[in-house]
């Protein structure tokens, strides 16, 4: 594998009034677990159901009824921390967190406080600038969401549905590693991409299947440093947590007003105070959440429910072996043996139906370089026309790695290429029949193309006085050999006939 | 470990549980006197040895990722004060 080294990105700076201020970010992500159960009940995880159909009576909180762990959402953590290339805890153990909400009708969650199943890893966030942050892993614990309230349906009550109450989630903890609104996103969109490419986590941030806390701080330039240097946070300003954010535009913005708020208290002489806030993307503004303030107060005890969840090395290895390959890995090995830009293998390796499309088109094609090009600026563009996804492309890979074949071949021009590429996308069909049987093939045949050459230069004799005296406008005459052939003359045979035959 | 009125008029706001301003001090008396009987484990010597989560030698007990359950919204809001619509109707709590 090849080994791809960035230098780490520049941190934010907010010019304060006084002075410059840099910040510093932490994030805890929330992974809804991609199963079919829920993680201590056998009810469905589906999206959409009517309301409370996928309730179990332990989900309801019923008394005297006893969690249950899924296995899979168990198996699905180890693999989230063996893509994020943490620690993976053979004992874990789980806690209840006490509070009252009318969505958690146990009156606590079950999560992992003091021994979480997943410790330290790691997570490379390319910035697309040529630098990337490697953000530091805290840990991953599995929990239980929370259900859902309905707020608007009645003025003086709140409905509540339980559908989600109880399903999986993993809660990934980054260290206070990312220095900015844009990494902070990034971080979240990596994180996306690598559970997608497990499969651990369906990635759906509108239906809040991923969502993320993000603690803010604000401290003079090089303080950073010297947290890092000491691991003594003291270093730090103070934080605020704000909740539960699905949009990746929505937690860069909270992001900025947070920390403009924060600079604006401590360069006016006060004091920010730890708590949690919401941001509010309608009014640009975050907000202090009093009521979570009080409940503040988890009381979390091991939960007397539940044994300590033992696993085997063997069963984290079997785990391990059939870890797919990860973006990191794939991107590198697509520069490597493709000899694709970084930009490229990006683009190709951003989501898996684009990787597996654009090496499909290789394997049909027979070269790297190309098919990039072809999948990036001619499909994609295509498809984004049409706000269509690469999954319903009308273009197959073996299509596309035909239509560059003719090219590399010499059969067809590349301006050919183009209209080819348009009928197979617009009218389906065998790229090479499309060629034989409109007669797109490219004149190779030097005589036809003399011959063309010669009636143009015999045509105009003013434009071949001008060429000589200026051998730039013998691009006038490629031009019109190009026209009178339909485009389908080799361009590289009609250059070197027209400078021949003009005596250039 | 000592419980004062306030903290017990704390735990009861945090448990959602109605206790009257007189019945504070008795709460609290209470509270103390089972910390002072929980508080008796102390004098035990418990270094290096680990603590034991069973009595039995069993292992977390594991279902598999099997939809078994659910499909009964009826049962589920039989015993809610006020259902409507599928859901469960609460008082309202917004943040």
């Amino acid at each position: 594998m090849l080994d791809l080294s960035y230098d780490s990105p520049k941190p934010k700076v907010i010019a304060g009034a006084k002075h410059d201020w840099e910040l510093v970010i932490g994030m805890e992500v929330h992974a809804q677990v991609a199963t079919r159960a829920k993680l201590f009940s056998g009810a469905s995880t589906r999206f959409g159901a009517e309301p409370n159909a996928n309730v179990a009576f332990v989900d309801a909180g019923m008394p005297g009824m006893l969690p249950v762990i899924n296995e899979a959402c168990v198996a699905q953590a180890v693999r989230t921390g063996l893509g994020l290339k943490a620690e993976i805890h053979l004992t874990s153990a789980f806690d209840r967190k006490n509070y009252f909400y009318p969505d958690l009708p146990q009156g606590y969650q079950i999560s992992q406080l003091y021994a979480p199943i997943v410790g330290e890893g790691e997570v490379l966030v390319e910035l697309g600038d040529g630098t990337a942050r490697l953000v530091r892993i805290e840990r991953i614990h599995l929990e239980q969401d929370a259900g859902k309230s309905i707020h608007d349906m009645d003025p003086a009550l709140s409905f509540v549905d339980l559908n989600r109450t109880g399903v999986a989630l993993m809660e990934i903890v980054s260290r206070p590693d990312i220095r900015g609104p844009e990494e902070a996103a990034a971080y979240v969109a990596k994180l996306r991409q690598i559970m997608l490419y497990l499969g651990t986590c369906d990635g759906n941030m509108q239906n809040g299947n991923l969502r993320a806390d993000v603690n803010v701080s604000v401290c003079l330039p090089s303080a950073y440093e010297k947290y890092r240097e000491t691991g003594d946070f003291s270093h730090l300003g103070t934080r605020c947590e704000i909740k539960n954010m699905n949009s990746l535009r929505f937690i860069q913005q909270a992001i900025e007003h947070e920390a403009r708020r924060q600079i604006a208290i401590v360069e006016g002489g006060g004091k920010v105070e730890q708590e949690t806030r919401l941001y509010d993307p309608d009014k640009g503004e975050t907000r202090s959440m009093r009521s979570k303030e009080e409940a503040h107060d988890y009381r979390y005890f091991p939960d007397p429910d539940l044994l300590p969840l033992e696993i085997e090395q063997a069963w984290v290895d079997d785990i391990a072996a059939a870890l797919p390959e990860l973006p990191d890995a794939k991107k590198a090995r697509f520069i490597g043996d493709y000899g694709l830009s970084d930009y490229d293998a990006s683009v190709l390796t951003a989501d898996l139906d684009a990787a597996h499309f654009f090496e499909a088109t290789v394997a049909a094609a027979g070269d790297g370089k190309l098919a990039a090009n072809w999948v990036i600026n001619e499909l994609f563009g295509r498809l984004k026309k049409e706000d269509h996804d690469i999954a319903d492309s009308p273009v197959s890979p073996d299509q596309l790695g035909k239509i560059i074949k003719l090219i590399t071949s010499d059969a067809i021009s590349g301006k050919i290429a183009k209209d080819l590429f348009e009928i197979v996308y617009t009218e389906g069909g065998d790229p090479d029949d499309i060629v034989e049987a409109r007669g797109m093939k490219q004149v190779t045949d030097t005589g036809a193309i003399e011959a063309a050459v010669d009636e143009i230069i015999a045509q105009n004799p003013d434009q071949v006085a001008k060429a000589k005296q200026n051998p730039k406008l013998a691009g006038w005459f490629v031009g019109q050999v190009m026209k009178a052939t339909g485009g389908k003359a080799n361009p590289k045979a009609v250059n070197e006939i027209v400078s021949e035959k003009l005596g250039l | 470990m000592s419980i004062d009125t306030a903290t017990a008029a704390k735990v009861a706001k945090l448990a959602r549980i109605k206790v009257d301003e007189d019945d504070l001090p008795a709460l609290a008396q209470e509270f103390n006197a089972i910390l002072g009987f929980i508080e008796q484990l102390n004098e035990l010597d418990v270094d290096g040895i680990d603590p034991m989560v069973s009595v039995t030698p069993m292992r977390l007990k594991r279902r598999e990722d099997v939809v078994t359950d659910g499909d009964q919204q009826a049962r589920i809001l039989s015993n809610a004060p006020d259902a409507r619509e599928g859901f469960f109707a609460v008082p309202k709590v917004v943040e």
